[in-house]
C-alpha cells in the first residue's frame, strides 16, 4: 500500500465497507493518510430484519444508520458522509447526477485512491450504480489528475473475465477489528458471524475469506 | 413485530377504512436470489407513500402463519399482499405487515399510515 493524499470509499449501503474493505480502511487510517467513506443510501430496503425481527422496513433507516456509524468508530473513521438517497433507487436518479456528486467529494478532498465497485461485476444493481457514477466521475478529469481506482468485484464471472486481482493487501493484525466492524452491523451479519465464530471446517474456510486477504483489481478508464 | 393474530389485525385495518391513507406495499426476492441460486428468477416490487381510500379491508389464510390481506379501493380497484406474518403499530402510528420467508427474511410488505412515509 503506498502513502497516498486522500482515499475515498465509496459503498451504496452501511456494511458494504465492512467485509472486503474494512481491513485496508484501518490499515490507511492507521498509518495516517485521510479516509473518507461515502456511503450513499441507508440500507433502508434491505431484507434482513433480524429473526425474531427486532427493525421493521420503518425503523431499518435508523438502525442502520447507527450500526455504520458505530463501523466508521471501530475503524478510527472520522470522515462518514451518509448521502441519504433511498435504496434500491439509485439507478433511476437523473444520469449524470450521481458522477457530479462524486466528482465533488474529490474535488474537495483532494483524492488520490477511490475504493469502490467494479463496473459490470458487482452484482447488485445499486453496486453497478455506484461503479458507473465512479467511473463518470473520473474520466473526464485530465489523466494526470485522476485518482487511482481500487475496485470489489464478486460477480461469478469475475475469475473467469478478470483475472487474478492485482491489489492483495494482507490484513494480519486487524482480524479482531474487522470482526468487530461486521459485528457493528449485526441486522445484517448475524449469520455469518456465526459461521465466523464456529469451530468447523466451514468457520475455518470463512474466517480464510474475511479475514486474511483483501483483493481489489485496479481500473484503468482508457 | 408480533406473529399476526387475525382478529385483531382485522380490528386494525378497519380503523384505517373510509379516509385517506398512505400505503407502502413491497415484494421482494431479494436481489441477491438468483446470485445465490441460479434456478430463481428474481422479481420483486416496492410502492411507497402511494395516498388511497379503501372501502373494505380484508384479512384472510393462516394457513402456517401466513396470512393475505386485501383492500378495496373506492373507485373499485384493489391492492393484495401474499405471504404476511408479522404484524406491529410502531411508535409513529404507522401499521407494519411483514411477511418473512423460511430464512426469516423480508418477503412481503403491506403498511398502512395516516401520514406519510419517511421519505
Amino acid at each position: 500500500m503506498e502513502k497516498e493524499r486522500h482515499v475515498l470509499v465509496v459503498f451504496p449501503h452501511p456494511d458494504d465497507e465492512a467485509f472486503g474493505v474494512s481491513g485496508t480502511i484501518m490499515k490507511y487510517i492507521d498509518s495516517g493518510v485521510p479516509v473518507t467513506y461515502a456511503c450513499l443510501t441507508y440500507g433502508d430496503m434491505g431484507r434482513s430484519l433480524g429473526y425474531p425481527p427486532f427493525a421493521t422496513r420503518e425503523s431499518l433507516h435508523e438502525i442502520r444508520k447507527q450500526e455504520v456509524e458505530k463501523s466508521a468508530r471501530i475503524m478510527k473513521l472520522t470522515d462518514l458522509r451518509l448521502l441519504g438517497y433511498r435504496d434500491k433507487t439509485l439507478e433511476f436518479e437523473q444520469p449524470g447526477h450521481l458522477a457530479s456528486v462524486i466528482k465533488s467529494l474529490i474535488d474537495e478532498l483532494n483524492t488520490s485512491r477511490i475504493i469502490s465497485f467494479y463496473p459490470g461485476y458487482s452484482v447488485h444493481p445499486d453496486h453497478e450504480a455506484t461503479a458507473e457514477a465512479i467511473v463518470g466521475a473520473v474520466k473526464d478529469m485530465a489523466p494526470e489528475k485522476r485518482p487511482a481506482l481500487q475496485l470489489v468485484a464478486f460477480d461469478k464471472d469475475t475469475l473467469e473475465d478478470l483475472g487474478d486481482p492485482d491489489i492483495i493487501n494482507d490484513i494480519t493484525g486487524y482480524e479482531d477489528r474487522k470482526e468487530e466492524v461486521m459485528a457493528a452491523h449485526i441486522s445484517q451479519t448475524g449469520p455469518l458471524l456465526k459461521r465466523l465464530a464456529a469451530d468447523t471446517v466451514e468457520g475455518q474456510e470463512t474466517r480464510e475469506a474475511y479475514l486474511k486477504l483483501e483483493q481489489f483489481y485496479s481500473y484503468d478508464i482508457d | 413485530m408480533e406473529k399476526i393474530d387475525r382478529e385483531k389485525v382485522q380490528e386494525i385495518l378497519n380503523q384505517y377504512q373510509d379516509r385517506p391513507v398512505y400505503i407502502h406495499v413491497e415484494i421482494t426476492s431479494g436481489v441477491y436470489a438468483d446470485h445465490l441460486d441460479e434456478n430463481i428468477f428474481n422479481a420483486g416490487t416496492f410502492l411507497r407513500n402511494i395516498q388511497v381510500e379503501f372501502v373494505q379491508g380484508a384479512i384472510r389464510g393462516g394457513r402456517n402463519g401466513q396470512y393475505r390481506v386485501g383492500l378495496k379501493l373506492v373507485n373499485g380497484g384493489w391492492i393484495y399482499v401474499l405471504g404476511l406474518t408479522h404484524y406491529v403499530i410502531n411508535e409513529n402510528d404507522e401499521f407494519i405487515m411483514h411477511g418473512f420467508d423460511h430464512e426469516g427474511k423480508l418477503a412481503s410488505a403491506l403498511e398502512i399510515s395516516s401520514n406519510e412515509f419517511f421519505k
